[in-house]
């Protein structure tokens, strides 16, 4: 566009997803994955809420030493709850539930995923899940940490154990059918021309992750439904005084949770290949590669699982053909944040919003890769293990990672769900208080676990309070950095500028419908004859080389 | 609701509907695999260290019955294999007569289960309270053989002497039998309830060799739930038959 | 999902090696082999398994695609009980 930075007068269509059906019924049966993603929206942001408030009442209560607002036994509730919470209902479901159902379609162009009907059920099931842990939650809660290793969740534990491992169990079809959806649509549903290796890389990520899904959760369903019974019924499986083995759960457990962090990142990786390359107006250096290490990391991701319990009784022997793995997986992972580097190198970049998530990303997710690489040596795990290191390193990854990824994400395709645009300076600040807030509540407990401060304690020597001080006036900041957003893009639902179909301009086919995109998302299927993140040479876009580099529009000029 | 047969919107071609179907089914068997593969795990794990339990437990199960509940199974995947062929012929008729047998001999096996879980609630097998592994060789019943409750009281006598935690071993190997054959029962259970549909669809005469997705989506399910069985049964009941 | 068509014929011999085999295992496990029974059981159960999905699941008839997919099922299920079992295997 030679247009000056100002966005022209655009109107949102007359008809699109969001008003061509009124009432209730029509959202709650619907089978528009566009809606069923803002159903999860609505939902995976309540559960976040949850898990926010346990956390803040951990970190309160850390403030000082001997820790004054709750017992012990109740200390442990709230860690277990806010783990439990936040990576089975937000986690795990908040990319590809939200940004991936929303997308993935668009992208491929085709009109719906393959089975709808079974999207909106996934949502139900996820629901249905939720209930049974908010049973949980609010009659007496749990306190076996959201590992639930036993004999303690199946046989000492005198909390809610049974109600939240049937709502887990419940929440892991869910996702695997997600999952199924998403690597049949894939697979069958591309539009003409849209071979492989033209497809988004959001959409690698999520066909990893799929895998991920399929092959990983119905090994900690099985997990869970065995502790339940084993509560239940007195069975002996993993209770040493029954002959049971509590290694043998770990086993089971970490089989899937364990990839399950894969599943966490993989799609914000996803979403930051998409953001790089539209905010560096450049093609995204080694686009097989990184669809190449999605796949890796989902495949190697799964022979690594035994690093979490190093000290825990493993044979020496398999601990150190973990340990090799482990170092293995952090290759391809490497490989993306080269490669997403490379693409900023001569990059016509812009730090809107989007892109300072993306590059926040980068450097966190970066930290929390190469402490994970220091928790992956025996001779430094024995240390470290169990400390406030193994915590930080976790949150880099998943906070800093996977939530800043999914934030990015909100924020990038926020036009495009809404049809407005947020207003660029509030933005902005919102992702600098959350990126400052994020390292001051996170970076002090790195030092903390060097220091040796043990995790899941409810107290700590007063040598250590400074930092926990330090972390729980980042956690106030960081609270704040997500609340500004949700303020604002709630506001610019109504208010927002009107933001046309491609503002940023970018190069998916999401981009080529009008914002918000009609019910059926194609009115005739699109032909794709052109090579990914080409900005160069998409006319059908504007998009040419005489096209000088502007910065994207803006939602508040 | 769309009548079965017809285009759902989302697909561009009945081919390309076809396809996805096909490909869901298989995923969702493979998350199947891994599903059952979790118990697998367990059952490998604690036969490894605790083999003398296992064998005595395995020698408890009904072999004569095990072995015709097998043979019914591979049957009935014999009968829900001819039922697909049927379809895909154009032989309406056949296609109910097929799947009716392929249901009839499914509930054949379940029956029989029935008949084997009972036998264990008699002779105290069930984990529980109650669990004794000692039980029937020492409460015999009137149908039982002298040799027999001899034999059975020899092997226990070994046993104990082998591993003196006998008792809570075999009940794990107890959990596993009921755990895995009751998930696999449910399965049946399942598989039962989609034939009985399949049924009625094909008494109305739904399937023809342009339009048989169902039979052979729910056909994969079924032959998945006999493989599932293949492996049950030499795991569970031919443990140490020769000792 | 192919359009192969599988003859009765053949389903009727598959069918019958299933049973044959089930016979065979059977009288294979009052053989005493030492460690060799759990691998004859297991062999002669995967070599059922395998007809069964072959050919009563017609996966020789259809796509590449198929294939993996069920392949890399049983590939990850032997890692789970390959890996796991390591551990066990290896402790001193």
């Amino acid at each position: 566009m030679s247009a000056p930075p100002t966005s022209p007068g655009h109107q949102l269509p007359r008809e699109h997803y969001l008003n061509s059906t009124y009432g209730i019924r029509s959202w709650l049966l619907t089978t528009d994955h566009k809606r069923i993603a803002l159903l999860y929206l609505v939902s995976v942001t309540f559960f976040f809420f949850i898990g926010g408030l346990f956390a803040t009442m951990i970190r309160i209560h850390l403030l000082t030493p001997t820790g004054y607002l709750v017992t012990p036994e109740t200390y442990n509730r709230l860690f277990t709850m806010h783990g439990v919470a936040m990576i089975f209902f937000f986690l795990i479901p908040s990319i590809p539930a939200v940004l991936g159902n929303f997308l993935i379609p668009l992208m491929i162009g085709a009109k719906d995923l393959a089975f709808p009907k079974i999207n909106l059920l996934s949502w139900y099931i996820y629901l249905v899940g939720g209930c049974f842990v908010l049973y949980s939650f609010s009659t007496g809660g749990l306190d076996t940490g959201w590992t639930f290793y036993t004999p303690l969740s199946s046989v000492y534990s005198n909390s809610a154990v049974t109600p939240a491992v049937i709502g887990i169990f419940i929440n892991g079809f869910s996702s695997i059918l997600t999952g199924l959806n998403f690597v049949v649509t894939i697979h069958t549903m591309r539009a003409p021309g849209l071979t492989w290796f033209r497809m988004p890389l959001f959409v690698w990520a999520h066909y990893a992750t799929s895998i991920i899904f399929i092959l990983g959760t119905p090994v900690i369903a099985i997990s869970l439904l065995l502790v339940g019974l084993e509560r239940m019924f007195h069975l002996g499986f993993f209770n040493p005084a029954l002959g049971g083995d509590p290694i043998l759960f770990q086993h089971l457990f970490w089989f899937y949770s364990h990839p399950a962090v894969y599943i966490m990142i993989l799609p914000a990786m996803g979403v930051i290949s998409e953001i790089v390359p539209t905010f560096a107006r450049k093609p995204i250096f080694g686009y097989s590669f990184i669809a190449g290490s999605s796949i890796a990391i989902a495949v190697i991701g799964f022979f690594v699982w035994a690093h979490h319990m190093f000290l825990t009784g493993e044979s020496t022997y398999a601990a150190l053909a973990f340990s090799l793995l482990s170092y293995l997986v952090a290759i391809p992972s490497a490989v993306k944040v080269f490669n997403w580097t490379s693409t900023l190198y001569k990059g016509s970049i812009s730090y809107d919003t989007p892109m300072l998530y993306a590059l926040g990303f980068i450097g966190l997710f970066l930290i929390g890769g190469l402490t994970g690489l220091f928790l992956a040596c025996l001779g430094l795990d024995i240390h470290i293990h169990d400390t406030y290191f193994v915590v930080a390193h976790f949150h880099y990854i998943m906070v800093g990672g996977a939530v800043m990824g999914y934030v990015g994400g909100l924020h990038f395709w926020w036009p495009k769900i809404t049809g407005r645009l947020y207003p660029e300076f509030m933005a902005r600040t919102a992702a600098v208080i959350l990126f400052l807030g994020f390292n001051l509540t996170f970076f002090p407990q790195f030092i903390l676990g060097y220091l040796g401060m043990p995790r899941r304690y409810h107290t700590y020597p007063p040598e250590f309070q400074v930092f926990n001080v330090m972390s729980t006036a980042g956690a106030s900041i960081l609270a704040l950095g997500y609340l500004l957003p949700m303020i604002y893009l709630t506001w610019s639902m109504r208010y927002g500028k009107v933001a046309g179909p491609n503002p940023w301009p970018a190069t998916g086919l999401e981009w080529k419908t009008p914002s918000p995109p009609i019910t059926e998302n194609f009115p005739v299927t699109p032909e794709v004859d052109w090579e990914p993140y080409d900005f160069a040479h998409r006319p059908d876009i504007s998009l040419t080389p005489s096209t000088p580099s502007l910065a994207p529009a803006h939602g508040d000029d | 609701m769309h009548r079965t047969g017809e285009l759902y919107g989302q697909f561009q071609t009945l081919d390309q509907q076809r396809e996805s179907a096909t490909l869901g089914m298989w995923v969702f068997l493979v998350t199947e695999i891994l599903f059952f593969g979790g118990l697998f795990l367990a059952y490998t794990i604690n036969r490894h260290v605790y083999g003398v339990a296992f064998g005595v437990g395995s020698n408890t199960l009904d072999l004569k019955l095990g072995g015709f509940n097998t043979a019914v199974l591979i049957a009935s995947s014999f009968t829900m294999a001819m039922a697909v062929w049927a379809s895909q012929t154009g032989r309406k008729t056949q296609v109910t007569v097929f799947l009716i047998l392929t249901l009839i001999l499914g509930s054949t096996f379940l029956g029989i289960k029935v008949v084997e879980y009972a036998q264990k609630f008699e002779h105290h097998l069930v984990p529980g309270q109650s669990f004794d592994i000692s039980y029937h060789s020492q409460n015999p019943s009137a149908t039982d053989s002298a040799g027999e409750i001899a034999a059975e009281k020899e092997e226990l006598e070994k046993a104990f002497s082998r591993d003196p935690y006998l008792n809570s071993h075999a009940q794990l190997y107890f959990s596993l039998y009921f755990g895995m054959t009751g998930l696999h029962a449910l399965h049946m259970v399942v598989g039962a309830g989609l034939l009985i549909w399949l049924i009625r669809q094909s008494i109305r005469g739904r399937f023809t060799p342009d339009y048989n997705t169902p039979v052979e989506l729910i056909g994969l399910y079924w032959h998945f739930v006999d493989i599932v069985w293949i492996y049950l049964f030499p795991l569970l009941y031919l443990i140490d038959r020769h000792k | 999902m192919s359009e192969h068509i599988v003859s009765p014929k053949i389903y009727a011999v598959i069918g019958s090696t299933l049973l044959l085999f089930t016979g065979i295992t059977v009288y294979a496990a009052y053989v005493d082999l030492g460690p060799l029974n759990i691998v004859v059981a297991l062999a002669i159960a995967t070599f059922k398994a395998t007809l069964v999905v072959l050919y009563f699941m017609h996966l020789r008839y259809s796509p590449k695609r198929t294939q993996l997919v069920i392949v890399s099922g049983i590939f990850w299920l032997a890692i789970m009980l390959f890996m796991t079992l390591s551990d066990y295997i290896t402790r001193a």
